[in-house]
């Protein structure tokens, strides 16, 4: 697919395959086209040119029960300031009509690490609370298809050690994931295949199984810096 | 499940508003500065102030509301909120639909306290069928509600969207604001509804108009 903005390609004849359960790591330098990429395959934009399929079905914005399988985690938290912790959780719920709201509400913010802040407004939450927060919103309605964009900024030691651990539980009930990070190691870790963007073209698409760290440190410039 | 998603939405907005208080506030204070000021500006027995007070009271009405427009969709920009809506699997009118209802409820309930303060600051004597009045400015606070919540929404994806969205809303309301001024005058001089029939035909029909025009444009609109 290509996306263009004006005259301005953003991206430019991207093609990506990726299987259920795969779990994809995007990286590339700021202005690659990584969030416009996300964007497009969360269904928040249409491409210029192209088509993108979820689970063989072409994918219509406008379809509401395609985007009940999309779960994603964007740079902004996408919560209201002045409602609590369970009141955002509840009113997402309430969109993704979950069942068994108050029990699942309860449940993901255990594994965040927030269940004692439950009726806290959001507005006194610290950044990292707010991002934690944000992924308990993302995965409240247990999506088959993550799109995770820089979800680490702002995130403290602790906070990255329950991320990881939600990225880890959810690879492994083999849910599709999209992870955009400038984290080389978190990437490599977690994921099993890395796409490296540049200008809107895929410069590099493998699998991570062959990747070494030190190695891939040196491949990405290469890639980057063309 | 359209109506129960809406239901979802209004009931956030009047929660978000409930905790917040920053809409209705704003509101209900240039309300009642409009009431203030034009009472002292204007000698209240004077048969000019009865004549010109239903103008003033819509402009009170209308001037408020926008206030409450521009807030509507600037609590979805702040983290983003509009985008969480827009991924959730809710159809895009649903937004409008609800936006509409809540706007609706703040600025009827900022018209409920401030029409009672006009009447007793300007010392107006009340002749009118109150039912006709209610129905008069129930379909000029639709239309306006209608209008602008479109444009609010369209305004809002602009830096300037607080000098913008008057601009944008006030032309396009002119025909409202001359049915409901002329209306609230007739009724409020004790004329009948029968005098006030085609006033209400014409905002009937705006407000039709425009809640369907808005409703289908509004997909489009989140999209710019």
């Amino acid at each position: 697919m290509t996306k263009k903005i004006g005259d301005k390609a953003i991206l430019q004849d991207v093609t990506l395959q990726v299987p259920t359960g795969g779990f994809v790591a995007v990286l590339g330098p700021n202005g690659a086209g990584k969030t416009t990429l996300l964007k497009i395959l969360s269904l928040l934009l249409p491409p210029s040119a192209g088509q993108v399929k979820i689970a063989g079905r072409p994918a219509e914005a406008a379809d509401p029960s395609l985007r009940r399988q999309i779960g994603v985690i964007s740079h902004s938290t996408l919560l209201y300031s002045h409602l609590s912790a369970a009141e955002n959780l509840y009113f997402y719920g309430r969109l993704y009509d979950v069942g068994n709201l108050p029990l699942r509400i309860e449940s993901v913010l255990e594994e965040v690490g927030l269940r004692y802040y439950f009726h806290d407004p959001v507005r006194t939450f610290s950044r990292g609370m707010q991002q934690r927060l944000a992924i308990a919103r993302a995965i409240l309605h247990e999506p088959a298809l993550l799109f995770f964009d820089e979800p680490y900024t702002g995130l403290d030691q602790h906070a990255i050690e329950i991320l990881n651990g939600v990225l880890r539980r959810l690879r492994d009930e083999r849910r599709t994931i999209f992870l955009i990070t400038h984290n080389f190691e978190q990437g490599l870790d977690l994921a099993d295949r890395v796409v490296i963007l540049r200008r809107g073209r895929v410069v590099f698409n493998e699998e991570t199984a062959s990747l070494r760290g030190a190695d891939f440190k040196k491949l990405y410039l290469q890639k980057v810096e063309g | 499940m359209f109506w129960r998603k809406v239901g979802v939405l209004v009931w956030k907005d009047l929660l978000l508003e409930f905790r917040s208080k920053q809409m209705i506030s704003s509101m209900l204070i240039f309300s009642f500065l409009v009431i203030v000021i034009f009472a002292f500006a204007f000698n209240p027995v004077q048969r000019t102030t009865q004549e010109v007070l239903p103008g003033i009271i819509w402009v009170a009405f209308t001037f408020a509301g926008v206030l409450g427009l521009n807030r509507a969709f600037a609590v979805e920009r702040d983290n983003d909120c509009l985008l969480g809506l827009m991924l959730a699997p809710v159809d895009r009118t649903a937004i409008y639909v609800a936006k509409v209802t809540s706007n609706f409820i703040f600025t009827g309930l900022t018209e409920i306290v401030s029409f009672p303060l006009f009447l007793v600051f300007f010392n107006y004597h009340l002749q009118a069928s109150l039912g006709w009045l209610v129905l008069t400015i129930f379909l000029g606070t639709l239309g306006f509600v209608a209008v602008g919540t479109f444009l609010a929404a369209l305004a809002s994806n602009t830096r300037m969207s607080e000098i913008l969205l008057p601009l944008m809303v006030f032309p396009v309301m002119v025909p409202v604001l001359i049915a409901a001024v002329e209306a609230t005058s007739t009724l409020m001089s004790g004329g009948q509804w029968q005098a006030v029939a085609s006033w209400l035909r014409l905002l009937g029909v705006y407000d039709i108009i425009f809640l369907a025009v808005a409703y289908v444009l509004f997909d489009y609109c989140l999209e710019v």
